[in-house]
């Protein structure tokens, strides 16, 4: 399997917003200075949030653990410059909120800590062995979703894993960090995957590109060349890059509702992911930068940068010649699923793929007070679940819980596609997301009351199987 | 930096630029060829025909949002289709007030009685057609022009078939034909489908407003399809199963498509969002239906055209395919493999 796939894949659904990706795509990857301090937040990932293991006053070096976790589902967390810790204390998150962060004063002098170690070839390594590598490296999903890596790379027995996929789809507009990667360091990049596939036992990879990215295909090609692994051209269209999406135009397979990619044999991980754990094997560094575009039409020179985690926003943006005009939006990751943030002085953390800014006209759409359907279709059209957005969008603003639940509501990957598509610019994701969470609540609230119940009985099951 | 002025809302952070009022705007320049060659060739009365059904809609959409008092959306452009697209279906003669009254009927019994935009189940100017219709149907019968009153569509061809069917006088050509397949009147001699076709496309002054030339009426479709503004299932099926029912029924299915108000009923009111399936498998199933129905009605009752009670009756069932005919849902495969091997 030596050749390339060459194969144009169909998306069913989506939308094709203009990628936006020329004002950074052709910027090399450039390393920036931390600034004076850094801001480290102890919750970089889906999972248990870390437990700061250093305290106000500390020495601390390039990779030195500043915070971990007893759980499964979590990852530590390393410094990212040398020097001292200046304060442990909740500082605001770019996912919303304040969160308990390591500030550091940063020396200068990015001393590594001495204890860092390549964890060795890794061709006869056992799985268990590379995936502790991968947790201490501090490895989580680049791609935005932060998921920790190693607990991706553990599938339980009974769903044997035979496809890696990595996701090179990038499908997000204006983002252009992973393309950089592949053409810049195509070769790490399918390091990473290989290591990848022998933590899982799988015998295929899958680099997936969108055809939008000529260039990248052509050096991930020419790496992958006798390797064994497949690189893919996928239409450009987004969501091409969701898990779900990739998996059925890749493979045929769709996973179940409710599911995971490994219930159909089949770990999906971000390019970057699998370029960070290449490093690490063969430096022994743990995840202590990362490749994030900064960009957007009033960003003066987009850029991609190669920026300490814990610096911070207003940082970043300097490094590319600061704003042109005050931003109307800025944005943590891309256009249609970003995070919009209230302040510049939050961090670049392990999941920031892009900083976007917009300008005042560009977000300046405006949403109905009382959402107004048409039923033009086009929701239907776009959703690439199946879904039918304007009904969940409606039940959710009329709060028709069971109905919504019926409708499949728990499927909806949160692309965006609808809202993006809908002509009456009817905010349906943002009611689906209410309706999602409104759900769960009453879920774990029956649970709850479920367990009570049957507490009060004094029995453990046979009360309910009645009703 | 103005950090406090950021505005922070959940993603999706763009939008496609397109919105009702674009949507509309398309459809009625999709209709402006067709229209403008109405006016041309039937002249003044269409005119106040035209003027007085898009006042009426306009109207009728204007007083009912001031009645409820919520704003009034005469700027979406909706009101103005709605009046434009009922025009199209009346006849060039009608009395001026009835297509007023027709008007007025669309917006505010076919549209805002349900709720307004999006809440109606009927299309609302098949609605205003059809109160015009039912009240005063002697217009609907006399109502057309004949070829000598209108120079640009006087040839040789037009004296031909009229000097045919003068026996069934004003007949449209759909009227025609019933009259000769249903034996009510004697075959006029030489006079076929086929010699139909030309004036259909090209200059058809015995129809309605919006039937004066097919031509224009697929040219408007064809600019639909490609601004995206409708797809092709509905028209497409509609008028495929009319087709082929017609030839099954041994008559002439390209006479059948060109003649009459299936054309501008499947590219333009079969398609209006509001009154037909959401998801695309369901439109195949409308479009299906509809032609079944309007086939029905053609060649089994006694009105020679059937396409508006055809779309009337299929946007009754719009909710229930609806609900029965959804899209494939993306991992319902996968589900139904695990019930079969549990
Ligand atoms: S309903 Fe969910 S999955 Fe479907 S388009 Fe909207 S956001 Fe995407
Ligand atoms: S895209 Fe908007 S207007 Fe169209 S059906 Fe969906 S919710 Fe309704």
């Amino acid at each position: 399997m030596g050749r390339t796939s060459g194969l144009l894949y169909r998306i069913r659904g989506g939308v094709h917003p203009s990628d936006s990706k020329e004002p950074s795509a052709g910027k090399e990857i450039r390393r920036i200075e931390a600034p004076a301090t850094v801001t480290i937040p102890m919750r970089q990932h889906i999972g248990a949030p870390c437990v700061p293991r250093v305290g106000k006053g500390d020495e601390v070096l390039v990779g030195t653990v500043i915070g971990d976790s007893e759980a499964f589902v979590s990852a530590p967390i390393h410094s990212s410059v040398s020097g001292k810790v200046a304060r442990v204390a909740p500082q605001p998150h770019p996912a919303g909120g304040e969160v308990l962060a390591v500030i550091i004063e940063n020396d200068g002098s990015y001393r590594r800590d001495p204890n860092l170690e390549p964890p060795g070839p890794w061709e006869d390594m056992e799985p268990e062995r590379i995936r502790e590598a991968v947790r201490a490296a501090g490895i989580v999903g680049l791609g935005g979703a932060a998921f920790p890596t190693h607990v991706k790379l553990s599938p339980p027995g009974e769903y044997p894993i035979d496809t890696v996929i990595l996701n090179g789809a990038e499908c997000e507009p204006f983002l252009t960090s992973d393309y950089r990667l592949l053409l810049e360091e195509p070769d790490s990049v399918l390091e990473g995957i290989r290591i990848i596939m022998r933590a899982v036992g799988a015998r295929r990879g899958i680099v997936a590109i969108e055809d939008n990215k000529p260039a990248a295909i052509k050096a991930m090609e020419s790496s992958a060349r006798g390797s064994g692994i497949e690189v893919a051209s996928l239409r450009t269209r987004y969501p091409q890059g969701a898990e779900k999406v990739l998996i059925a135009n890749l493979l045929r397979r769709e996973v179940p509702s409710g599911g995971l990619p490994m219930h159909v044999g089949v770990v999906v991980n971000n390019v970057g992911t699998a370029h960070a754990i290449a490093q690490y094997f063969s430096q022994g560094m743990p995840l202590v930068e990362r490749v994030v575009t900064v960009t957007g039409s009033v960003v003066r020179e987009p850029s991609n940068l190669l920026v300490p985690l814990g610096t911070s926003f207003a940082h970043a943006v300097e490094a590319c010649g600061g704003f042109t005009e005050p931003p109307g939006k800025v944005i943590m990751g891309g256009p249609m699923m970003g995070l919009a943030q209230h302040t510049m002085e939050v961090p670049v953390i392990k999941g920031t793929s892009g900083i976007l800014a917009l300008s005042r006209e560009e977000t300046g759409y405006s949403v109905p007070a009382e959402p107004v359907c048409i039923r033009c279709g086009r929701c239907v059209d776009v959703c690439p679940m199946g879904l039918i957005p304007t009904y969940l969008g409606s039940y959710a603003h009329n709060e028709k819980w069971d109905l919504l639940h019926r409708l499949h509501i728990e499927d909806c990957i949160e692309c965006g596609c609808c809202t993006y598509t809908c002509p009456t610019k009817n905010p349906l994701v943002q009611l689906i997301k209410t309706g999602k969470a409104e759900l769960a609540r009453r879920k774990q609230q029956a649970d709850r009351r479920e367990a009570e119940r049957r507490e009060a009985v004094g029995e453990s099951g046979e009360a309910g199987k009645d009703e | 930096m103005n950090e406090h002025k950021l505005i922070v809302s959940t993603s999706p952070h763009i939008r496609d630029p397109i919105n009702t009022r674009r949507i509309m705007c398309h459809v009625i320049v999709a209709l402006s060829p067709v229209t403008i060659y109405a006016l041309v060739i039937h002249g003044l009365s269409a005119l106040w025909v035209l003027a007085a059904s898009i006042a009426g809609a306009a109207l009728g959409d204007f007083v009912m949002q001031k009645g409820r008092r919520i704003p009034v959306t005469l700027d979406d452009c909706s009101a103005i289709l709605t009046g434009l697209l009922l025009a199209l279906t009346l006849p060039p003669r009608l009395p001026w007030w009835v297509a007023g009254i027709a008007g007025l009927a669309a917006t505010i019994l076919g549209k805002q009685m349900f709720g307004g935009l999006g809440h109606n189940i009927f299309n609302p100017a098949l609605v205003g057609r059809a109160v015009a219709f039912v009240s005063w149907p002697a217009y609907f019968a006399t109502g057309y022009a004949k070829s000598a009153a209108i120079g640009i569509a006087n040839t040789a061809t037009h004296k031909a078939i009229e000097g045919t069917v003068d026996i069934v006088n004003g007949a449209s050509p759909l009227a025609a034909m019933k009259y000769i397949y249903d034996g009510a009147a004697k075959a006029p001699q030489g006079l076929f489908a086929s010699n139909y076709y030309k004036p259909l496309l090209l200059a058809n002054p015995w129809g309605c407003l919006g039937e004066v030339s097919a031509l224009l009426l697929i040219l408007g479709g064809i600019y639909l399809l490609a601004t995206r503004v409708i797809g092709w299932r509905i028209t497409v099926t509609y008028v495929g199963t009319v087709a082929v029912l017609t030839a099954i029924t041994g008559r002439d299915p390209l006479f059948y498509t060109l003649a009459g108000g299936l054309l501008i009923g499947a590219i333009f009111m079969a398609t209006d969002y509001t009154t037909s399936p959401l998801a695309r498998r369901g439109k195949v199933v409308y479009g299906v239906g509809l032609g079944v129905v309007t086939w029905l009605l053609r060649f089994w009752s006694n009105n020679p055209e059937g396409v508006m009670f055809a779309i009337l009756f299929m946007n009754a069932l719009v909710p229930l395919i609806d609900r029965y005919i959804m899209p494939r849902r993306y991992g319902s495969a996968g589900e139904a493999k695990e019930v079969h091997s549990s």
